[in-house]
């Protein structure tokens, strides 16, 4: 792609993950032209991250199929860094800049791990259970490592069954939530025998290990090229030696691309209607950041956003838009009894001290900031939020140890040559 | 890498392909702290290196080529 290059669409996706390709598969089949951008070389979101196709479910080998069958124009390895307001997006692939204009825009941005700053979080060979996986599914060599898991959420467990499967030795996987709510939500898997067989085979994946419920990470120290992970029950800490661990705190819808567009957000979720409809006229929002409900929910909000954005005449209440609302019924029960299952006790508030760094690219610790600060004063004074990863990692953080709400994301959403910026038309509000 | 020629699996990532040659940490911080992947998904930028001349290239994003000339900054 040329420096520059304007692309024109009727319909363009921003992400590859099953929410962006159910839509885009979707627009496409009504006729409309439709681009699909993710930041990754392939298509297929967090979940579906493969290096071939033999490695993924029947059902995520058919909707790639679907895709490369379909007439979307798909890129790989475009980063949409901001917004024109004459809709269009601009993007960045390697090094070089380029805009999408669109009639119909569909958010489908996917969710991120959620971290919380413990000390010892910043070590090399600490990552997220998300990021652990992804590495695995990467081509990361993992045989004779031993791991600890630990954190909380449904993730925990197809990761440490992953890693097993690898080869890695897993030592204990750490839920945060007590055992009676995990068990809980695991009796009301009955609901979705689907999810409940894909629990019990996860288990049994790693049956050498213990799973742990109520119990969480206080501190990893590095000793050697290992770990020393200090775990605690609320009662009594003992340590854990890791080569590798795995900390991670469920998922955090992403919101910034929607948040930048002016699409109303509520208690952290995109808000959208029946149709996928935000409140911004002609911008859509599937999957994830309308609420963490996993895949099914996300192909079937990808659809209705697909279908309702495809139809040149604009969106009717029609059809296809009732038939995949059964399916969002049931996700979204699933969505409710996730987050109740596994609410981050009080004691997660307290993990990080004075020392420890907060803000992992400003290398700002919690010692620095003064509790009194609005988050905007915390980014001022500290540079916290200010460093490449544009409050993605902090921000969360941050808003949970300190109990702030997050600033509105600054432009770009992505670090991007500064070329890239002055190219285009002047970036919409949202900075300050 | 770094000067050394490797040779590494065709379609992995470059973290991927760190990770096995055992670098734990392909940069520093603002500190001089050590540091590594985090996300594995391009969001946190903690594994970001210089890939045939360009910085900041996060190599979670990137797919290792035939003589692609990686500077880490650990």
């Amino acid at each position: 792609m040329a420096d520059g290059s304007l692309l024109t669409t009727d319909v363009a996706i921003v992400g590859a993950g099953p929410a962006g390709i159910a839509a885009a598969v979707a627009a496409a089949n009504r006729g409309a032209s439709a681009v699909l951008l993710d930041s990754a070389p392939r298509p297929g979101g967090q979940i579906w991250r493969h290096r071939s196709a033999a490695e993924l479910p029947a059902s995520a080998a058919r909707w790639l199929q679907r895709l490369r069958h379909s007439t979307v124009t798909w890129i790989p390895s475009a980063t949409v860094v901001g917004m024109h307001r004459a809709r269009a997006l601009l993007a960045e692939r390697e090094g070089r800049e380029f805009s999408v204009r669109w009639r119909r825009l569909i958010i489908a941005t996917g969710a991120t791990e959620r971290f919380l700053p413990f000390p010892g979080w910043t070590l090399p060979g600490v990552l997220g259970v998300g990021g652990l996986q992804a590495m695995l599914k990467s081509g990361a060599e993992v045989v004779g490592r031993r791991v600890v898991l630990a954190g909380s959420g449904p993730l925990l467990l197809p990761v440490a069954a992953a890693l097993a499967r690898a080869g890695a030795r897993v030592a204990v996987v750490a839920e945060q939530a007590p055992a009676a709510r995990v068990y809980g939500f695991a009796a009301g898997l009955v609901r979705t025998p689907g999810r409940l067989a894909q629990a019990a085979a996860y288990r049994s994946a790693f049956l050498g290990a213990r799973y742990r419920c109520g119990t969480w990470v206080v501190r990893i120290d590095a000793a050697g090229a290992g770990l020393v992970v200090s775990l605690t029950d609320g009662r009594r800490v003992w340590t854990e030696l890791a080569d590798l661990a795995g900390v991670g705190y469920g998922l955090v819808p992403s919101v910034g691309l929607a948040h930048l567009a002016g699409c109303e957000i509520s208690d952290g979720c995109v808000a959208t209607d029946r149709l996928q409809r935000t409140s911004v006229p002609d911008i859509y929002c599937a999957g994830e950041p309308t609420g963490i409900a996993g895949a099914d929910s996300a192909i079937a909000q990808g659809t209705v956003a697909g279908t309702a954005a495809g139809m040149a005449s604009g969106p009717a209440e029609g059809a296809p838009a009732r038939r995949a609302g059964t399916a969002l019924a049931s996700t979204r029960g699933f969505a409710a009894r996730l987050s109740r299952a596994f609410g981050l006790r009080p004691e997660m508030h307290a993990l990080a001290d004075a020392s420890t760094i907060v803000c992992r690219c400003e290398d700002v610790r919690l010692g620095r900031i003064d509790r009194g600060w609005t988050m905007r004063q915390t980014r001022l004074y500290t540079r916290a939020g200010m460093g490449p990863c544009q409050g993605r990692v902090c921000g969360p953080a941050l808003e949970f140890v300190t109990g702030k709400p997050a600033d509105s994301p600054r432009l770009p959403l992505f670090p991007t040559p500064v070329a890239t910026l002055a190219a285009g038309p002047p970036p919409s509000e949202g900075d300050t | 890498m770094d000067g050394t020629p490797h040779r590494v699996a065709a379609d992995i990532t470059l973290a991927a392909a760190l990770f096995n040659l055992g670098v734990r940490a392909p940069r520093r911080s603002v500190l001089g702290e050590s540091r590594g992947p985090l996300c594995g998904m391009g969001i946190c930028f903690e594994c970001r290196v210089r890939v045939d001349g360009v910085d900041h290239r996060r190599a979670c994003l990137e797919p290792v080529r035939n003589g692609m000339v990686v500077e880490t900054g650990g």
